[in-house]
């Protein structure tokens, strides 16, 4: 689960200014915020985990209005274990460092090898490299559209090197900041991924991998909105590419290698996933007037002084989808799985759990619904008739007569089915004898586990 | 996962502690596995940065390497891990019986018995988590294709005696981990998670703390919060109570504490590298005593029935290994070639298929799992009628009929398969639904009756008697044949070249890039 531990955060060096959504839309993510809080930016890791549970209204609202829910966390009193190891972080800069050395050559050289054009490989000194740098995340997203257009029309090999991309999301802006994107001379622009896990034998992580394309996705996905532009106002046309280039150090070195990644799935999933997103507006819509999340911190900027339970209100007037991933991507998940875990929801079991209990949505209804089967079997012979024929037949009509008494949902097949399952197990616990009693070899010590 | 043990998981839960999933244990414990638990440095791929090894779980030797990017201490590392692992492995080579094995007699090509060593026992090492699993694959391959003094004189930077042996030997044990129930290298997660259900997510279930305390929660606590608590709870140094269980640290003990201390040692300051190794052994130190203490739980659990003929297969692999290091035989390659490759798919499927089938016949919890699949049903005979198959020499083929609750979804004709009380299967065919008597149904058994025109006493079920009927072969075999490496046909890409590139050594270059 530390998937995402020893990359750097891809926006690190953004700032964390935001752009400027409707007045009033502003007016209240600013209030939700609390007076005085500059809002959190999001960044394409964020997005890409957003997009992985769209259903989330909790995360759209919080990461839509800018708060920061780690802080969020803390003062709630289920602090994120997420954090960043410094050995993993300065060895990712320093990976990048060296991959863009000397103009971005041994980039380019991975990026012609990896992704054939057609064109001869770009000549020493004949990249164009830039300069992004504006003020503010505006000044930086439109000085990178500029410099995409200035390159497309120009026809040559380009390297921009950590440009701003704005990504819609819920309604609102967000910007996003790929490690760098080439633009080729026949007009396709590629990101370039930089990630610092191993390429070993030429294969990487597989899970490492699916997280770096669903972040690459993200930046395809905000590239295609300014290539629009560019095609529309430019003389020449201009493409993304449904590749792109992850470099990842060699086997054991520090030596980058790299692999053409075909993201078209994730970027089809992340547009999906976006576009269903509620809008951040909708959310705010419906949240009791005065709702609010600042944490009202002191003077030393960092301690929370508004009480948790307090927090917790506001924090419960907006739904969450809680499901196990979470906690691999969200800093709130600690928070929202003990609440579920207290509703006794079934997908704190794994989202997976719920498609085979049909209407049943707690663990206390579930228990409840296979409770009463297990009474029935106790009452009757434990191999009373059921009936054979084949699979599930939830209108099996010779059904009633042998459960009387049973309830009219019983010919849900999900139920049927719970109801089965719990036969079959205490029987066949009941035939094994009761589970093994577990000895413990340390009796009175506090905890055996851990110190 | 299947639904009963999502109810399995939701009893759990409920109760507040865990529940078994199996009612035997179904996989081999060594009396004396070597535990090894590794940790690694963030953001590093084959830099280690300390482990605890050892046969005895009261004194394990703490390995820790004070810098991990200065080639000479993470070489020192792997030396000192080959002295402690090798001398374990080596331990059980000599120790060996005879085994009759049919083999390809290279001249006639007939099949011949030979006679072939096998060794009495073998190697057992217990690592903590899946990831654990990983890492001693990576630090196989990271080792393997070093190159010694002694191997090539001329080679920059070699590496000491034996660590390419380890190398050899760790990616042999993690290539025979990814076979279904074998037992030469083990994560103390998987284990759990296979005898106990927990009431978390399988997601949850990978941090070893959080998975004990859910089987076995201190007293006054529930599973619950016993599991929240070793996840996340944190003392007033802000570093965790239960470190993870590796190879991946805690980031904020890199930062907190390693960074410092490696900056000490980097320093000159005296005792720093003292300090380093007190600091790696105390994250070290719970996961080890968790992964003895998950070993005594597994242990008081009573082995399945299988459990000693799948040890015996990873006594030949074992085996195996040990003749072809003996041999002087190469490091196992990069990447295998087409027909080894498919070899290991095949051998997979087949272990997976049978672990599948004798882990259900030892155990009725999982068999119960089967029944509820449709896979396997089990029900009371009510009447058997005696009848004979057609033909020169008429041969019995009774007929029993049963009655059963489950719902097994059987085709005309179906192969069905039970148990018989001398470990032999009894084949049979399904032949009808009776009519009438809902859940009743026919079957005519077709072999395990002996060759007499009676059946062997015992072979066909009386009425009142409680049988099985499996749609699973218990002892499924793998497919064809496939062709000798050097006999790959051109479609796969031909024989392999005669000396494979991926045998050379990862390149040694002057600069340590760590």
């Amino acid at each position: 689960m530390n998937v995402f531990r020893d990359s750097r955060p891809a926006a690190a060096a953004a700032p964390s200014a935001r752009p400027t959504p409707p007045p009033s839309l502003r007016q209240r993510l600013t209030e939700l915020r609390g007076p005085g809080i500059r809002p959190r930016a999001l960044d394409a890791r964020a997005l890409a985990a957003l997009a992985a549970n769209p259903g989330c209204r909790r995360r759209a609202l919080l990461d839509g209005a800018g708060v920061d829910k780690g802080a969020l966390a803390q003062a709630l009193g289920s602090p994120a274990g997420h954090g960043q190891s410094r050995f993993a972080l300065a060895r990712g800069n320093s990976f990048e460092a060296r991959v863009k050395a000397d103009g971005g050559a041994e980039l380019l050289r991975l990026l012609h090898a990896r992704l054939p054009s057609g064109t001869p490989a770009p000549e020493e000194g004949e990249v164009a490299a830039p300069d992004l740098a504006a003020a503010g995340p505006e000044g930086r997203a439109a000085r990178t559209a500029l410099a995409l257009r200035e390159a497309t029309a120009a026809g040559g090999w380009t390297l921009l090197d950590h440009p701003l991309l704005a990504v819609e999301v819920a309604g609102s802006p967000a910007y996003v900041e790929p490690d760098a994107v080439v633009v080729r001379p026949d007009g396709v622009w590629t990101v370039v991924e930089i990630k610092s896990f191993p390429m070993i034998d030429g294969a990487a992580d597989a899970a490492k991998v699916g997280a770096a394309a669903r972040q690459a996705a993200v930046y395809v996905h905000g590239l295609e909105g300014v290539a629009a532009q560019v095609t529309a106002h430019g003389e020449r046309p201009a493409r993304v590419g449904d590749r792109v280039l992850l470099v990842c150090p060699q086997d054991f070195s520090n030596l980058p290698t790299a692999a053409a990644v075909d993201i078209r799935k994730q970027l089809a999933t992340t547009r999906r996933q976006l576009a269903r997103l509620t809008r951040v507006d909708e959310i705010a819509a419906a949240l009791p007037p005065d709702t609010t999340f600042d944490l009202h911190l002191a003077d030393d900027g960092r301690t929370a002084t508004r009480p948790a339970d307090e927090l917790a209100a506001a924090v419960e007037t907006v739904d969450a989808a809680y499901a196990p991933e979470c906690l691999a991507a969200c800093e709130l998940a600690f928070h929202c799985r003990g609440r579920s875990r207290e509703r006794g929801a079934v997908e704190t079991l794994g989202r997976g759990v719920r498609g085979e209990l049909g209407s049943l949505r707690t663990l206390d209804e579930v228990l409840a619904a296979a409770a009463e089967r297990t009474a029935d079997a106790a009452a009757a012979p434990a191999d009373a008739p059921g009936h054979g024929a084949g699979p599930e037949h939830p209108a099996a009509p010779e059904r009633a007569p042998e459960a009387p008494g049973a309830a009219p949902d019983d010919t849900d097949p999900a139920l049927a089915a719970l109801r089965r399952a719990a036969r079959l197990r205490a029987e066949a616990l009941g035939t094994a004898g009761p589970p093994v009693p577990v000895p413990r070899t340390a009796p009175g010590a506090e905890d055996p586990v851990c110190r | 996962m299947s639904l009963i043990e999502t109810l399995a998981r939701m009893e759990a839960a409920a109760a507040g502690a865990a529940r078994p999933l199996t009612t035997v244990r179904h996989r081999h414990l060594s009396d004396r596995p070597l535990v090894c638990v590794p940790l690694t440095t963030a953001g590093e791929a084959g830099a280690p940065l300390g482990a605890l090894v050892g046969t005895d779980r009261e004194r394990p030797l703490l390995l820790t390497v004070a810098q991990p990017r200065d080639r000479d201490l993470r070489f020192a590392f792997l030396a000192e891990l080959a002295d402690a692992v090798l001398p374990y492995l080596d331990g059980f080579a000599d120790t060996v019986g005879h085994e009759e094995r049919k083999e390809t007699d290279p001249e006639s090509g007939k099949k011949v018995t030979v006679q072939a060593e096998l060794c009495a026992d073998a190697p057992q090492l217990i690592v903590p988590s899946t990831a654990g699993v990983a890492y001693m694959r990576l630090l196989g391959r990271s080792t393997r294709f070093r190159r010694t003094a002694e191997q090539d004189p001329e080679a920059p930077y070699p590496a000491p005696p034996h660590v390419p042996l380890l190398g050899r030997w760790l990616t042999h044990l993690g290539e025979r981990a990814r076979v279904p129930g074998s037992c030469l290298l083990l994560s103390m997660t998987e284990l759990l998670t296979r005898h106990w259900a927990t009431g978390q997510s399988a997601l949850e279930d990978q941090h070893l703390g959080a998975l004990l305390a859910w089987i076995d929660p201190p007293e006054g606590l529930s599973g619950r919060a016993a599991a929240e608590r070793a996840e996340s709870a944190r003392g007033e140094d802000g570093m965790l109570h239960c470190p993870p269980a590796g190879p991946a640290t805690d980031p904020a003990f890199d930062n907190a504490l390693l960074a410092p201390a490696m900056a000490r040692y980097d320093a000159d300051v005296p005792g720093a590298a003292e300090e380093l190794r007190e600091l790696i052994g105390g994250q070290l130190r719970p996961t080890w005593d968790a992964v003895w203490r998950g070993y005594d739980l597994l242990r008081a659990l009573p082995p399945g029935a299988h459990v000693v003929d799948r040890w015996k297969r990873d006594r030949w692999s074992y085996t195996a290994h040990r003749d072809r290091v003996r041999a002087g035989e190469p490091p196992q390659p990069k990447r295998d070639d087409a027909v080894t490759a498919a070899r290991k798919l095949a051998s997979r499927e087949t272990a997976q298929a049978q672990l599948d089938a004798q882990e259900a016949l030892d155990d009725p919890l999982v068999m119960a799992g089967r029944r509820l699949a449709g896979e396997a049903f089990a029900g009371e005979v009510t009447a058997v009628e005696e009848s004979f198959s057609e033909g020169p020499r008429p041969m019995p083929r009774p007929l029993v009929t049963l009655r059963t609750a489950d719902t097994p979804l059987l085709t005309d004709g179906a192969r069905l398969h039970r148990p018989l009380p001398d470990g032999k299967a009894q084949s049979a065919v399904f032949v009808a639904y009776e009519d009438g008597a809902a859940g009743s149904l026919t079957v005519r058994l077709t072999g395990g009756m002996g060759r007499g025109k009676v059946p062997a006493p015992g072979s066909v079920p009386e009425p009142g008697e409680t049988v099985c009927w499996t749609l699973f072969e218990h002892a499924p075999r793998g497919g064809p044949q496939l062709p000798e490496p050097e006999d790959t046909p051109w479609t796969h890409g031909g024989p392999p070249a005669a000396g494979p590139e991926g045998d050379a050594p990862d390149p040694m270059t002057p600069e340590d890039f760590l």
